[in-house]
């Protein structure tokens, strides 16, 4: 599995570009989120669209080609809405998806916007019934006096056909924005949360929901910190996770109290003093926290790191990897044109051996946990023709320059890649740039580990 | 009140001091805050004294504390204005002010501001040193070199705002009290924007020897249209669908890469943009 074999390295530098999808310039991607097996990947957009693709079966013929990923389903999950009440229109981008475990034949997903969390089901048709003895075949009723025997109706395969149907609406459940949805490894519940409050939802009640957490303050002027993400343990389904913009984390128990506001756990990394200016409380605001697959290391990434928590340990993180340490010097830039405010999200890999995350220029970042190698990669197209291996990029800061090197100052930074997303147990990952979706694949035959 | 608008014009006759300083100032402000230690006025001077004579001295920590102080103020302005901002923003960015503010009043940089007669000062400046600053701020981002700009924190709102009221008024003078409560309570926007003229009621009021209807007058001749361009855009933005880097590329990047096809639909868009700016 990546990161842990003889291959650790090769994979972390030998990506090769398998798939890209270029929508129409209208549609920003705001999330990505492969499912639990990895064979369908969903992705939301600025304009409330979700597009669905599917893992092609690997082709025997050709072992080392292996699936590509093809549109499966494209829906259309929020419309913009206007509040009367408060005269203020409610954005119909999707902020998060979140697949629910596969029950049956058919796939569920919640989706959610600013405020309408929705659950959808995603079903496949691909046998119709024909023969029927009233009706002919365009439906219309038949003319009784010529129908001359009985027949069985049978079920012929027809062209698959995927249908999504809205099943719940979990409506005027926040005030404030919707940042983050998980679902409970119970699989009954899930939870959504806003800036100031977290719900707790059933899945199969949309007219209730329960307040766990709430930090607003009595006096809105008192305002100043809130949350900024939050999740479920992955085994415990008692325990959840919230981050803050002040750069801390709270664990809480749900069998503590009915209102968690008191935290179980703080994990908290006292600032450093010689680092300290007007912008450390910004870039300490936590925009992305992840639980491992095994529950026991959160991620959490924050401006310029990613950090590595162990549950066990409050006081400070176990790993911290800079993803572009570089921007420290230019942060009143950065604060000016708004970007010191960017979320960016981190992933896991399936064997939590390494972590990955985006930064500006169509960069990307992998951090090896156990050899402590990184690489920064780049999704363009230019740089990335199907089947090539990507190639690694450098930012000088100064002094020697390679060749090749992109200097600090040439970075665009309306080029960001926000939301990425890693294949449950393969080395496949997804990458949001802008409104360009790409997939990368490790060029080691996937059955090789 | 009055405090805080002899902050803002102490802070703005300060930008005032050179168009081309202005221009590196924010990268002197990257110098210098990335350092992260509190210095008082003298210890900058010390650091002009120590560079080689040739280039050119550094501003001084009060300075770029102001004018951090500034932008700050200006980003929940603008805040205020779009319908319904960003809470992580605005509340990281009232923390930044809140800090600035207490590092000033312990210094006492704060007090001594207050103290400056700037009712004397001509408010004819104000106007002038304001649009100074603000062009040699656009052209500071320019100078980097990169394809973002101030228009890009306007397209997070796709609502049209009717702002031009309360914008035309503001030009960054509040008190900070009451800038908070007008940040954070989204719940009761009519609310707030009764709040906002009262407290702007009463700076002006509090200054001297100068009529209501001249400080009116003042600030008419602000130049309104900066901010109508942008809420303007804004709004077109939201109906014609178009994507956040899209936008930036059209108006801020004369060098597109982009295919053939995108080229024709940006000149269409622009197209578009033009009638409606020539409508209105």
């Amino acid at each position: 599995v990546a990161g842990c074999g003889p291959d650790n390295q090769v994979f972390i530098s030998s990506l090769k570009s398998a798939f890209f999808l270029f929508l129409p310039p209208a549609d920003i991607i705001s999330t990505v989120e492969f499912n639990h097996t990895g064979e369908l990947l969903a992705t939301g957009d600025k304009g409330g669209r979700v597009v669905i693709f599917q893992r092609e079966p690997e082709s025997k013929n050709e072992p080392y080609n292996q699936g590509e990923y093809n549109v499966y389903s494209t829906f259309q999950s929020h419309e913009p809405e206007f509040d009367y009440l408060k005269s203020l229109e409610i954005e119909e981008k999707i902020n998060k998806i979140k697949w629910l475990p596969q029950q049956n034949a058919a796939h569920s997903l919640l989706s959610t916007n600013d405020k309408t969390i929705k659950l959808w089901k995603i079903t496949e048709r691909d046998k119709r019934p024909e023969g029927y003895n009233l009706k002919d075949e365009e439906g219309k009723l038949k003319d009784l006096s010529t129908v001359t025997s009985l027949q069985v109706p049978v079920l012929k395969p027809m062209d698959l056909m995927v249908e999504v149907t809205p099943r719940r609406i979990f409506a005027n459940g926040h005030t404030y924005h919707v940042n983050s949805i998980s679902v409970n490894s119970d699989c009954e519940t899930y939870m959504s949360a806003d800036d100031l409050r977290i719900n707790l939802w059933h899945l199969a009640i949309t007219d209730r929901s329960f307040n766990i957490v709430d930090i607003k303050p009595a006096n809105m002027e008192d305002l100043t910190e809130v949350i900024t993400a939050s999740e479920f343990h992955p085994h415990h389904c008692n325990l959840f996770v919230y981050s803050s913009s002040k750069g801390s984390l709270r664990l809480c128990d749900m069998r503590a109290s009915a209102l968690c506001d008191k935290h179980s756990k703080l994990y908290e990394e006292p600032e450093d003093p010689s680092n300290r200016s007007f912008f450390s409380e910004i870039i300490s605001s936590v925009s992305d926290v992840k639980f491992s697959h095994s529950g026991r290391y959160m991620l959490t990434r924050d401006y310029l790191t990613v950090k590595v928590w162990d549950l066990n340990m409050e006081t400070k993180p176990v790993e911290t990897y800079q993803v572009h340490d570089y921007l420290r010097s230019k942060l009143c830039s950065l604060y000016e044109n708004d970007c010191i405010f960017d979320k960016f999200e981190c992933a896991w890999n399936g064997s939590d051996s390494v972590i990955m995350t985006g930064a500006y220029n169509n960069f990307f970042r992998m951090f090896d946990r156990n050899t402590k190698r990184d690489v920064t990669l780049e999704a363009s197209r230019e740089s990335s023709k199907p089947r090539a291996i990507l190639k690694p990029r450098r930012v000088c800061v100064g002094g020697k320059r390679r060749k090749d090197d992109i200097s600090v100052d040439s970075l665009d930074f309306t080029k960001k890649i926000l939301h990425t997303a890693w294949h449950p147990t393969e080395n496949i990952i997804a990458i949001a740039a802008t409104n360009n979706l790409y997939i990368f694949q490790d060029k080691v035959n996937s059955e090789m580990h | 009140m009055a405090v805080v608008l002899s902050l803002l014009l102490h802070g703005l006759l300060l930008s005032s001091m050179g168009e081309e300083e202005g221009l590196h100032q924010t990268q002197f402000l990257d110098t210098m805050f990335v350092r992260g230690l509190k210095r008082k006025c003298f210890d900058g001077e010390e650091d002009i004294e120590g560079t080689l004579a040739g280039i050119k001295a550094i501003p001084s920590y009060n300075l770029q504390r102001q004018s951090l102080l500034d932008m700050s103020l200006v980003k929940l302005q603008l805040c205020h204005m779009l319908v319904e901002p960003n809470l992580c923003r605005s509340v990281l960015i009232a923390n930044t002010v809140r800090q600035i503010q207490e590092e000033m009043t312990q210094d006492g940089t704060w007090q001594m501001i207050n103290t400056q007669s700037t009712g004397q000062a001509s408010l004819d400046r104000l106007v002038s040193t304001d649009i100074l600053c603000r062009s040699s701020r656009d052209q500071a981002e320019g100078k980097q070199g990169t394809a973002y700009g101030t228009l890009s924190k306007d397209f997070e709102s796709d609502q049209a705002q009717d702002s031009s009221e309360t914008i035309s008024t503001a030009s960054a003078v509040q008190a900070p009290r009451n800038l908070q409560s007008n940040v954070w309570e989204m719940e009761s926007p009519q609310e707030n924007k009764g709040n906002f003229q009262k407290s702007l009621d009463q700076i002006f009021e509090t200054l001297e020897n100068k009529s209501p209807n001249t400080v009116e007058d003042l600030f008419s001749e602000v130049d309104n249209s900066y901010y109508d361009l942008d809420t303007m855009l804004t709004g077109m933005m939201s109906n014609t669908k178009m994507g956040h880097c899209d936008s930036l590329e059209t108006f801020s990047s004369p060098t597109n890469t982009a295919s053939n096809s995108n080229c024709k639909s940006d000149l269409n868009d622009l197209d578009h943009i033009v009638e409606i700016l020539v409508e209105s």
